[in-house]
């Protein structure tokens, strides 16, 4: 975690929200980067204009902007923000047009810090000794000892590691790309300019390496101005909050529901009302599947970094996918039945569902972060805020689905209300990385008997997702 | 004696900005001084709209003393020297 560049994204959405509130964003925009980095006082990077210069990128993705797609350099953030404004107004979508134009995450160049590739090299640490485990160990006989010394070949070397692990001094290291380690599917490499980017055919937008990356250079586009402006204009916006938001705030789910009314929600709901008709849905479309062919295997449908995944990299496999609609989905269409001229914004922890719901038709996704922003910017303390008068709680299943485990659990709990004998033959992939596909394409493939496959791509499940609170 | 009071502000801001590793303090310290400090977790403080203060998190000890972009080390170090000041 790099927990430098969360103070800052939520400092910067804070300052945001303040200075669009008090009607002097325009003015004061182009001097954020500034004052959050005066002169005289300590850098986080080599000097303070670096700094500056990366804060204003930030600000850039915060205002929804692609960092890649920038064309002219001496273009302020006012103008960008003008632009934000104009194109809201003209009710056309920042984001839409080609395939890396609607991708949530953005690369910030003068960010990246261009890592060294990774390499594998003995250090001073080495004492040359008799037993020797790295040269013992090493799969491909690159190591040899020279003057006393191990020296690894680079040339033979495969980066396994065995020599890492082996020795006892601790004197061989691995230097790595966190990015790189990071991606699960190789989406991210450096380019020509060694800087990293990303190929957005193979991204299926899990977040890591924007979790991952000590420099903070990967960024989450916004809708962070949109949504502010659609308040301001008085559209009717409904807060659907991810049954992740228990642990994000402090609190309860039911004072975090009162704090965004108060921050000018409309209406307000828990996904979890949507996660339950996922369930009942995805139950009988399992036991439908079954009956027709006991040998079948269905994986869930609500990860959308999971449903990405599938769709591009394995999709022989993509009718193994529940057809049934995620919770955020399933909120959405309640919402509207209730008011069609609402417009929905998902309250989550994840960087997948932006592209989920473009493609669903929810108006607008807000990290926690971002509310965290704009409740603090409005001088709304959680804590003291009175519980929300819920018509009624979500059920305890379908509150746990921000959880892994927590799906296979909610349908089993179905499946038996109805047929006590119901035997589902599950298994939960709790994090989505390199080793864990090998796992799930074993299931996919019927190596591994199982009828039903859980995924999430983050590890403990929705609650610790990329842009989540910890 | 009477003890140090150390309240740490949970409101939205300081939240957002660190105030949960603020809450991890009482764990870490001695059994001495556990005896004389005495935490707690408060919502927001109302310091945040004062921009001369400096930055979330905030920290208030003994009802007047205000640490801004308070930290675990700065917290423990200021409660030290209140200690180490009573025992002279």
């Amino acid at each position: 975690m790099n927990l430098a560049a969360q103070y800052i994204r939520r400092e910067l959405a804070i300052r945001l929200v303040r200075a669009f509130d008090a009607n002097k964003l325009d003015r004061e925009i182009d001097a954020i980067p500034i004052k959050l980095r005066p002169k005289n006082e300590p850098s986080s990077r080599c000097c303070i204009y670096h700094d500056r210069a990366v804060l204003k990128y930030r600000l850039m993705a915060l205002l929804g902007y692609s960092i890649e797609d920038e064309s002219d350099e001496t273009k302020t953030l006012s103008s960008y923000l003008e632009d934000v404004i104009r194109e809201v107004s003209e009710g056309k979508d920042p984001y839409a047009g080609l395939e890396h134009k609607m991708a949530p995450l953005s690369v910030c160049g003068p960010a990246c810090s261009g890592c060294p590739d990774a390499k594998v090299v003995s250090t001073d640490n080495c004492r040359g000794c008799f037993a020797r485990p790295c040269m013992y160990n090493c799969p491909k006989k690159a190591i040899s000892i020279v003057g006393g010394r191990s020296v690894i070949d680079q040339s033979l070397c495969i980066k396994c590691g065995k020599c890492v692990t082996a020795c006892p001094y601790h004197a061989i290291v691995k230097t790595s790309v966190p990015c790189e380690d990071a991606c699960p599917v190789g989406a991210i490499r450096k380019n020509e300019f060694g800087v990293a980017q990303i190929n957005f055919e193979k991204c299926i937008f899990c977040g890591k390496c924007f979790n991952q990356c000590p420099f903070g250079a990967v960024m989450e586009r916004s809708q962070l101005m949109q949504i502010l402006l659609a308040m301001k204009r008085g559209e009717k916006l409904v807060a659907m909050v991810a049954p992740a938001a228990a642990k994000q705030f402090p609190g309860t789910i039911e004072q975090l529901l009162s704090a965004c009314k108060k921050a000018g929600f409309a209406e307000v709901m828990e996904v979890a009302l949507g996660a339950e008709k996922t369930t009942r849905h995805e139950t009988a479309e399992f036991v439908e599947r079954y009956s027709k062919d006991p040998k079948m295997i269905m994986t869930t449908s609500c990860c959308p970094a999971w449903v990405n995944l599938v769709a591009k990299h394995m999709p022989e496999h993509i009718e193994k996918v529940s057809l049934t609609p995620s919770p955020m989905v399933y909120s959405r269409e309640i919402m509207k039945e209730k008011d069609p001229s609402l417009k929905t914004v998902f309250i989550g922890p994840c960087v997948a569902k932006r592209s989920e719901a473009r493609r669903k038709d929810v108006d607008f996704v807000m990290s926690f972060e971002e509310l965290g922003a704009i409740l603090a910017a409005r001088n709304i303390d959680v804590m003291s805020c009175e519980a929300y008068p819920l018509e009624r709680p979500a059920e305890a299943t379908a509150r746990n689905y921000s959880h892994s485990c927590g799906v296979t659990e909610a349908v089993i709990a179905e499946a038996m209300g109805k047929d006590p004998g119901f035997k589902l033959n599950s298994k939960q992939i709790n994090g989505i990385d390199k080793k864990s596909i090998m796992m799930i394409r074993m299931h996919l493939a019927g190596k591994i008997p199982t009828n039903f496959l859980e995924v999430m791509a983050c590890p403990g499940g929705c609650e610790n997702g990329p842009c989540s609170m910890r | 004696m009477e003890k140090i009071k150390v309240e740490i502000c949970c409101g939205t801001a300081c939240y957002l900005l660190g105030a949960t590793r603020l809450m991890g303090i009482e764990q870490n310290l001695s059994k001495e001084m556990k005896d004389r400090v005495e935490f707690e977790v408060k919502p927001c403080l109302g310091l945040c709209n004062d921009e001369r203060l400096g930055g979330s998190p905030y920290v208030r000890i003994n009802g007047s003393e205000v640490l801004a972009n308070a930290t675990p080390d700065m917290v423990i170090s200021r409660v030290n020297e209140l200690l180490g000041r009573e025992e002279v």
